[in-house]
Formats: structure tokens, sequence, C-alpha cells
């Protein structure tokens, strides 16, 4: 579905990504593993085409979008839940996910959808984003990301700071994603997480790829981990 | 272009020496005010203080009109686009400048060609900023610093190019309608009530209160109602979110300065039939603009529109009571404790 080919970007003078390459199919859950500062935001920034590649391409279902303008890159379906949540603050709830909808001219019934899946932003509709609790934002983001009805879903540590039955929740929501075909990149600290959520994990140092492998190898033996995050 | 106008001025200039009216408004209307102070006290030394009040709160709101809606544009722009655009000020001479144009070229009643520029003056100068915005500003990506030198630039060539083109005079528009309408005010002097000559104020003036009351309306329905508003606020509060959800940034920013732009012309429009035309105008409107936009707090709607009152207001009634100069102090003293004692402005909230 996504294909990311030797990209190499960075921000100004400052080079992050020497060399970053994986793909990700439809209905499957592709990890990023790396230390602080190894490039995983940084990656998922290239591929919305927030940070330009110097080098290397990103291909969507056969579509090179790494030469597309960057508002054009999520109209192809990629939905992106950024590090942090990234709300609109000051807008309203439904003003938040109205903004999702745009994107892709996506209209009621991907709303209410939505709404089903996080019933507890169907309360809280006219307040401001910035009011919510942690984790009523993140379901908010991610509710945002999801009213693309996107082929593929980029959550940047999307549990980060949680409790953990909202933990659980968002679990939940990219095992539905995956069911539905979406290819989903997830970017996650938690190790237990990444090995129970994960169909492959894909290892990133210094801004370049190192081993992809799924789960199960990982699971096995994890010499990797050690290697690669330090645990 | 210059000896063209010419003739087609002269219509205009004959309209505007009948009416006497018009003649007291041909000075700023702050001084157009203090003329007829000065006659007030003349005619009747013991004048009570609340007739002057009236008038001098009547010509406060049509500079608060005014002001609200150009400081409004310069908010806009600061707001979305973080851009302090110096050459707002010359947008609104734009306006101005360019609903004389339209004015002088159409003939009939005066209202055709003020109806006329009224829509041209506003499109033309917010066509001006977006090509600006395509050639200074997005050039320079938005550098906060570098976007203030680009406006100082397209302040000048703005400027000069309006005195090469339409000249170093003050020019007036007629205005659509003047009526004189005499204010329900009735003084005690000499043991009978009597009715003091002079105190009045014009149809055209209060049509300026209510069109600037009506386009502040309408400019927040759009803001909060509509789809184009809702993008501008999304693009006001994180612009790299905003990309990542399909958002034109580019093509925002440039609607963003061309709409602050057409706010500063339109207020001009409302204006020129009251203060003139004049290449040098623009200077005024800038000044007070950034006051009510620091006042109010930077990007908050709300804060300008409050400031704006506050400014315009004081403006006019300090101008008529004392003197023009010491409420430019006021106001600049206000600016200091403002910045001193809450930065983000009344209204706005603190930068993230």
């Amino acid at each position: 579905m996504l294909q990311v080919d030797g990209i190499e970007a960075g921000y100004g003078p400052v080079k992050v990504l020497y060399g970053v390459g994986f793909d990700v199919r439809e209905g499957e859950v592709l990890c990023l593993l790396g230390r602080n500062g190894a490039g995983k935001t940084t990656t998922l920034k290239t591929i919305m085409g927030l940070v330009p590649p110097e080098a290397g391409t990103v291909t969507l279902a056969g579509e090179v979008i790494s030469a597309l303008p960057a508002h054009e890159v999520p109209g192809r379906g990629i939905g992106y839940v950024p590090q942090g949540r990234r709300l609109f603050s000051d807008l309203t709830v439904a003003e938040n996910l109205e903004v999702g909808l745009m994107t892709r001219g996506k209209g009621k019934s991907t709303r209410e959808h939505v709404l089903e899946m996080f019933p507890r932003l169907r309360e809280r509709l006219t307040q401001r984003a910035g009011t919510l609790s942690g984790g009523e934002q993140q379901m908010l983001a991610t509710a945002r990301a999801l009213c693309l009805e996107p082929r593929v879903l980029l959550l940047d540590e999307p549990t980060e700071g949680l409790q953990p039955s909202m933990i659980q929740l968002i679990r939940e929501t990219v095992e539905t994603m995956r069911a539905e075909g979406v290819a989903v990149i997830l970017v996650e600290q938690r190790i237990e997480a990444v090995l129970s959520l994960a169909d492959r994990v894909a290892f990133i140092e210094n801004g370049r790829s190192r081993e992809i492998v799924t789960a199960t190898e990982l699971r096995a033996d994890d010499t990797l981990l050690r290697k690669y995050v330090g645990v | 272009m210059v000896v063209g106008a010419v003739p087609r001025l002269l219509p205009g200039v004959v309209g505007f020496a009948e009416e006497i009216c018009i003649t007291l408004q041909a000075w700023s209307f702050g001084a157009a005010t203090r003329l007829r102070f000065q006659t007030l006290t003349g005619n009747d030394p013991g004048m009570e203080f609340g007739p002057h009040l009236l008038l001098a709160v009547l010509e406060g709101a049509v500079g608060a009109a005014v002001l609200a809606l150009t400081a409004l544009g310069l908010s806009l722009v600061f707001g979305v686009m973080r851009v302090v655009n110096v050459a707002h000020g010359e947008f609104y001479m734009l306006g101005a400048v360019v609903a004389w144009f339209v004015a002088s070229v159409i003939a009939g009643h005066p209202a055709l060609g003020f109806v006329a520029a009224l829509v041209i003056a506003p499109l033309a100068a917010a066509v001006v900023a977006m090509v600006a915005d395509r050639l200074v500003l997005k050039p320079v990506a938005y550098d906060p610093e570098a976007t203030i030198v680009g406006t100082i630039g397209i302040l000048y060539i703005l400027q000069q190019a309006a005195l090469m083109w339409f000249g170093p005079e003050a020019r007036p528009v007629e205005p659509p309608f003047n009526h004189r309408i005499a204010l329900p005010w009735y003084d005690w002097a000499a043991g009978e009530w009597f009715y003091p000559w002079g105190l009045s104020t014009t149809s055209y003036k209060l049509f300026v209160i209510a069109a600037a009351v009506v386009i502040l309306l309408a400019f927040w329905a759009v803001l909060t109602r509509s789809r184009i508003g809702l993008i501008m606020r999304a693009t006001q509060l994180d612009r790299e979110t905003a990309l990542a959800f399909g958002i034109p940034v580019g093509r925002v920013y440039s609607l963003v300065f061309g709409l602050g732009a057409g706010l500063a012309a339109l207020a001009a429009v409302l204006i020129v039939p009251i203060q003139q035309a004049h290449y040098l105008m623009g200077g005024d409107p800038l000044l007070l603009s950034f006051i009510v936009v620091i006042i109010g707090g930077l990007g908050s709607v709300r804060g300008t529109v409050v400031a704006a009152l506050l400014i315009g207001m004081s403006d006019g009634i300090i101008s008529v009571f004392l003197s023009p100069t010491l409420s430019k102090i006021l106001a600049t003293l206000l600016v200091a404790l403002v910045l001193v004692f809450r930065p983000q402005g009344l209204f706005g909230t603190r930068a993230a």
C-alpha cells in the first residue's frame, strides 16, 4: 500500500534522515522503533509532505506522493495522528472533526461512524478541544484522522501519557482499522504494546533503516530490541 | 492617466462646491468638528457640556467604526499569517484612491459611483495585496522579520505609485446622500429653552456607523459559521496540522492577505466622502490600527473590535475637548501600559 524508499530529509541545514525505507501492506500494523531522536517522527512528517525529502520517494498504491505539494498528500487517503495530538485547540470538537471530514470530502455517514467509535466525543461536540482531558484529546486526534476514511493511518506515540483504559481504547481502534484493511504505521515507545499489536517492526537508528522483522520473531528473540532500543 | 483624469474630476468639484455642508467636511472630520465647536462656543459661550459630548461621541463613533474595520484587517493578517503588515495603511489609501477614480468615472447620481466604489475598491486592493503576497511574502517564506522589511517596501511602492498616478492633491468623493440631521438637544439659557445652532450630524455619518456594524457582523458570521472561516481559523491555530489535513495553506495566506487589505479599503471607501483621498492618508490608520491590535490582543477579533471602540471613541472625544495630539499621546501611553501589564492584550491569549 505505502512504500518508502531511501528517503533523506531534515530541517534546513540539520539532516535527520539518511536513508529510511520500508513498506506497509493493507491490513498490516508496522511499528517504527528506535531511540529518541532516531528520526521516527521526521519519517512520518516526510510521508505527509510536511518535511520535503531531499532524496528518495514515498509511493502510495503506485503513485509517487513525495513530489506532491504537502496539502495534496492527505487527500490521497493518509490520516495523521501527530505527536502531542496537535488539535485545533480553540475550535470545538465538532469543528475539529469537520476539518478532518473536509480533507477528503466525507460527510455525515463517516462522521456518525467515527462518533460511534468514540461515543464520548458526541457528548463533547460543542466543547473547545483545548478543554478536553488528555484521553479525550487523543480520542479526538484519532477520530479526526479517521474522518478521512484513510487507506493509510499514521499514529505518532498515540498512547503517550494516557491511562490504561485509554491505551486499551486506542489499541482496539488500531485493531479495528487493521481489520478494515487500513495500513497502519505506528510509532510507539512501549515495547509490550509494540510486541502485542504490531505485525512487523522496522528499526530506525540515527536516521537510517535497520532490520525489519516480524513481531513473532521479535517476541522469540530480543537481541534487536537490546541493540536498537536498549531494553 | 493623470491628464485624462482631470476633466473627469471637474464635475465632481462643481458638485462639491454646491453643498456647504460638505465643505465643512472637506477638512478631516476631526478638524470639521473643531471648527463647529468653535462656532458653537462663539455663539453661546455658556453652552452646556452635554451637547458637546453628544457631538464628540458621534464623531468618535464614526472614527471607531472605520478604525474597527481597518484594524480587523491588520489583526486578521497577523493572526493567521503571523505577518506584521506595515503596508496596511497603504491598502486603506488605495481603497480611497480607487473610490475616487470609480466615482469620477461613473456619471449620474453620486450614489451610483459610491456603490460601485464600495464593490470595486476593496476588490482592487485585495487583488493588489494577493499579488504582493505572491511576489514578496511567499518568496521569503513568511519569515517574521523579512516580511516586515518586505511590507515596508510594499508601503513605499504603493504610496509612490499613488503619487505618480493620482497626484499630490486631496480629492473628494461625493457622499451618496448627506442630509443634515438635527440632534434632539435643547439648551436652557436666558430663561427659555432654545435649540443650539449647528448641533447636528449628517445622515451619511450615521450610515458609516451602521455600515461598519453590518460589515463586522457579516465578517464575524463568515469567520465562525462558514467553511472558509473554519479553514482560516484552523490555519491560524496550527499551520502544519492544517497542511496535514489538506488545507492549502499557501492559498489561504493569499486569501487572508487579500481579505485584510480589502477590509482596509472598505473602511477607506466609507470614510472618503468625509475625509478625501490623498496619497499620504495611510499613516494615521496604520498607527491607530497597530494601537488597537496591540491593546485588543493580536489576532483576537473581539479584542480588536472592543479596542477600536475604545480608541476611536476616546480619540474623537479627546480631540474635540482637548487636542488631537493629546489623544494620540494617551493612546500610545495606553499601549505602553498594556504592553507592561498585559502583553497579550485585553482579549488575547498568551502565546504558546
